[in-house]
């Protein structure tokens, strides 16, 4: 098979994928546009009422089903732009503005408090970042009841009344729908982007997220502006449809909507979050008897799908994940590629480590060990369990601080603490259980990657500006050739978490290659493959290294280590054992008689 | 002005250390941060104010039957959003499931209770001030609460084997310790204890549904405030935060209040996550 075909034929199911998936929206686009054609006012009022509720799920969907971060108080967004929009345009607190400035600000604000509210997820585990916003939601209500002289207290404070061209009725109708379409829109591009893959990333695979070069807080941030942006925006829209607000009519129920609207629709989906959403507005208007129990019965169905269905309805459609892959498959790698795949590099580098030790507690996990990984040379790294090798990559990688001892670069420091740094230095890595994004394809694993690569920024993403495509063009061919060069192009577009053990092992190297990297720190790669499958991964990994990357090989499989290694270091306790080429190594009384055996 | 700050600000402020204990109580048993604290605090009162004033039973009655009502649901709590998503993978749905749960009864107590506030009754005519029930009673369920977890946890041959799941459930089970039924006994614990703590609270906060999200937040503070899992650091925290509250309410405005708890709990947070008494640290890679 040559090369065009192998990249080819993936790319034309993408783009049949896509095809296929552009039809529910034109459909809905076009049931939207049409509706006022029924002159029914009180559809229309559902319909708006339902556009506006998705502007907020767009963005809260790239919060909760793209980063992973329960959001469950995001209703906060929608009362602060309701409030803000509501009181601007009234003149309570300055000179009345005009109501679609006021617009702007109700989103501006949602923007700043959406990222305050999202601080403690950059940092913290999942239950702080849920009882922020809990706890947001709750003290805006209060505010809203005692800061009478702006927002009216309980008592309320009229909405805002839209001038042409988006006056009340069928206008405001069109501007409810024209936003929507344009959150969905700019929330759909950012979910394909890089960042959007990035978003998965660090949901699925935080720390694998990190080795690719993704820094958590600022992407964080960015979709947190976002997010609150478009819940203020709803909130303005919100205050007008209501026409009369109070603070009766932000209640934590309606953060729940949002939530299982998402939930419904499932994680990673932007369709099923928006059909979840259409369907809760309008449920309850068709079930009158049951309005009272509606909350109740969203949390019985949100209790449900967290049981029994946690992928949501976009999981259940997912008919193509479905049909079956071929039983018998065989991972032929195609290390000629190589020289396509990485740069060619002359320049000669070397990671030197001096002294570098790390205790856990009273346990020394590394004790003053030196280590020199070289361009070019593949550098074994063995040693029984417990003796310190993959702390010594995670002390490499960024992962741990050492209490003493010396990490450079060519001469320089290395920074400790920031793992997610690495990969600006071409350090790349895979790890000893394969951290896959398990929902995402196998291609798109292996596109964030590439991470550090792209130059558009996320305004760029989210307005599909020419940048955006170059990067989306660039990543996916170099994707696409870096499964080739390991043996897994067919499997492009199938889910990673459908995919053998072993094909994880060199999807995770297909993903490391394609930071081009200068060294290649590589966590027991052969563990869990078969004989022949490790003959071809050492192949991959000599060749790797004669491109001129420095390869620092941790393993169990003393064979692989002779076969391909040019030095050979040896650990016990934390300490060298021994080092020297594998000759050296194979004969070295210590070594033989402490790990090897006779 | 003072007097009061002080005996308003102690009692919510024990109100929300129970509650805190409440979060502690579920988090050492199953590392699961439980949305149902504030849902328990919420029946408390709720509960309290349906068996004594609606039914007539007598105080005493009522009290072991919000109790009993705390233990049943704590071990509903456990069977239903605990147990089956600590089998699965994703952990953190934990979060998903409780609040869901949580909700649900809240949301049946809106419907079957009402959603205005109802007073709750005076159970011990003593009073003005000081010797008001409504300042004391919290203050001594958080002072009984405490004295008797001490008790359970330091002389007690289940107490430690609390302990021991709380310091380490693999080991524990490899002990021979029954994990599960420890941890349906602990949520079945907290149950009472965030029950006991709306019961005591709730003449001053009323029985009310909306407490529930309330009692949520503000009993969460002390626990990130304290360190999670300290109950020693839970009380300090539910204290200090209420004698601020107060003291803000009256010198400043209920405003300030809210937006300073707030700002307060994101700073702690973010400055020390592991809470201003605590220290933990988890291996990634």
């Amino acid at each position: 098979m040559t090369d065009a075909t192998a990249s080819a034929q993936p790319a034309r199911v993408f783009s049949l994928a896509r095809i296929e998936g552009a039809l529910p929206w034109i459909a809905l686009g076009l049931v939207g546009l049409l509706l006022p054609l029924l002159d029914d006012s009180y559809i229309g009022v559902i319909a708006q009422r339902a556009y506006i509720y998705w502007i907020l799920s767009a963005g809260l969907n790239l919060v909760v089903g793209y980063a992973g971060q329960i959001a469950i108080g995001w209703v906060s967004m929608l009362t602060l732009g309701a409030y803000a929009t509501a009181s601007l345009t009234a003149g309570n607190a300055t000179p009345p503005w005009h109501p679609y400035l006021a617009l702007v600000a109700g989103g501006a604000l949602g923007a700043v408090f959406g990222v305050v509210v999202g601080l403690p997820a950059l940092r913290l585990r999942t239950f702080y970042f849920a009882m922020t916003t809990l706890g947001f939601a709750t003290i805006v209500t209060q505010v809203a009841l005692a800061w009478k002289s702006v927002t009216g207290g309980g008592v309320g404070t009229p909405g805002p009344v839209f001038p042409w061209p988006f006056e009340p009725g069928w206008g405001f109708y069109y501007f409810c729908f024209f936003l929507a379409a344009l959150a969905t829109w700019m929330t759909a591009n950012i979910a394909s982007s890089r960042f959007g893959r990035a978003l998965v990333a660090i949901r699925d695979a935080e720390v694998a997220a990190e080795a690719s070069g993704i820094a958590k807080p600022r992407l964080l941030v960015a979709v947190f502006l976002f997010a609150g942006a478009l819940g203020g925006v709803a909130g303005g829209l919100f205050s007008s449809l209501q026409s009369y607000i109070t603070p009766d009519a932000f209640t934590f129920e309606m953060s729940v909507l949002f939530f299982i609207a998402i939930l419904i629709g499932g994680r990673g989906s932007i369709l099923g979050p928006a059909l979840g959403t259409i369907i809760l507005t309008a449920l309850p208007e068709f079930a009158a008897p049951l309005v009272q129990w509606s909350t109740f019965l969203y949390a019985a169905l949100l209790l449900v799908i967290v049981l029994v269905i946690p992928g949501g309805i976009a999981d259940l459609l997912d008919y193509r994940n479905r049909r079956p892959l071929e039983q018998h498959r065989e991972i032929v790698a195609r290390p000629e590629l190589l020289s396509r795949v990485l740069d060619k590099r002359s320049e000669r580098n070397a990671i030197a480590l001096t002294g570098v030790s790390l205790h856990f507690g009273g346990v020394r996990a590394i004790d003053g060990l030196d280590l020199e990984i070289r361009s070019g040379e593949v550098h074994g790294l063995i040693g029984p369990n417990g003796s310190g090798k993959t702390t010594t990559l995670n002390v490499i990688s960024g992962y741990y601080r050492p209490n003493a001892g010396q990490l450079k670069l060519n001469g320089a420091d290395l920074p400790f603490d920031r793992p997610q740094a690495r990969a600006g230095y071409r350090i790349a890595r895979t790890f000893q259980t394969p951290r896959l994004v398990g929902g995402a394809s196998v291609l798109e694993n292996v596109m964030i990657g590439g991470m550090v690569d792209g130059s558009g920024s996320f305004a760029e993403s989210m307005l599909s500006l020419p940048r955006h495509h170059r990067d989306e063009k660039r990543l996916k061919e170099a994707a696409l050739l870096a499964l080739a060069t390991v043996g897994l192009e067919q499997l492009a577009p199938v889910r990673a978490d459908r995919l053998q053990h072993s094909e994880l092992r060199f999807m995770e190297i297909a993903r490391a290659l394609m930071l081009r990297p200068a060294f290649l720190l590589l966590d027991e790669p052969a563990a869990g493959l078969s004989a022949e499958e490790i003959r071809r991964l050492g192949a991959l990994i000599k060749a790797i290294s004669r491109e001129g990357t420095g390869v620092l090989l941790v393993e169990h499989h003393a064979d692989l280590i002779f076969d391909i290694c040019d030095r050979v270091t040896v650990l016990n306790l934390g300490k060298t054992l021994a080092a020297g080429t594998p000759d050296e190594i194979r004969s070295h009384r210590e070594v033989v008689s402490a790990y090897l055996g006779a | 002005m003072l007097e009061s700050i002080v005996s308003y600000g102690l009692a919510v402020g024990a109100v929300y250390a129970l509650i805190g204990i409440t979060y502690n109580v579920m988090f050492s048993a199953s590392r699961v941060f439980s949305f149902t604290a504030g849902m328990l605090g919420m029946l408390g009162g709720v509960l309290g104010a349906l068996f004594i004033t609606k039914f007539g039973l007598p105080v005493i009655v009522g009290l072991v039957l919000v109790l009993a009502c705390g233990a049943l649901l704590g071990i509903v709590t456990e069977i239903l959003t605990v147990r089956p998503v600590l089998k699965s993978i994703e952990q953190h749905l934990y979060v998903l499931s409780t609040l869901a749960f949580a909700l649900m009864v809240q949301q049946l107590t809106a419907i079957e209770w009402g959603t205005e506030a109802q007073p709750f009754p005076r159970l011990i005519p003593i009073g003005p001030g000081w010797l008001d029930q409504q300042f004391w009673l919290p203050m001594l369920a958080c002072a009984v609460t405490i004295v008797g977890l001490e008790l359970l946890y330091r002389k007690t041959l289940i107490g430690r084997a609390f302990l021991a799941i709380a310091e380490d459930s693999y080991a524990a089970r490899a002990l021979g310790l029954p994990e599960t039924r420890l941890r349906m006994a602990s949520f079945a614990l907290a149950g009472m204890i965030g029950t006991l703590a709306g019961f005591t609270g709730a003449e001053m906060l009323l029985a009310f549904f909306g407490n529930q999200s309330i009692l949520n937040f503000y009993g969460f503070v002390p626990v990130a405030l304290g360190g999670m899992g300290s109950n020693r650091g839970a009380v300090i925290g539910g204290l200090a935060l209420g004698l601020f509250q107060q003291a803000a309410n009256f010198l400043v405005g209920g405003i300030f209040a809210a937006v300073a708890v707030f700002v307060v709990f994101i700073i702690v947070l973010l400055l020390r996550p592991e809470g201003l008494a605590g220290a933990a640290t988890a291996r990634r890679v």
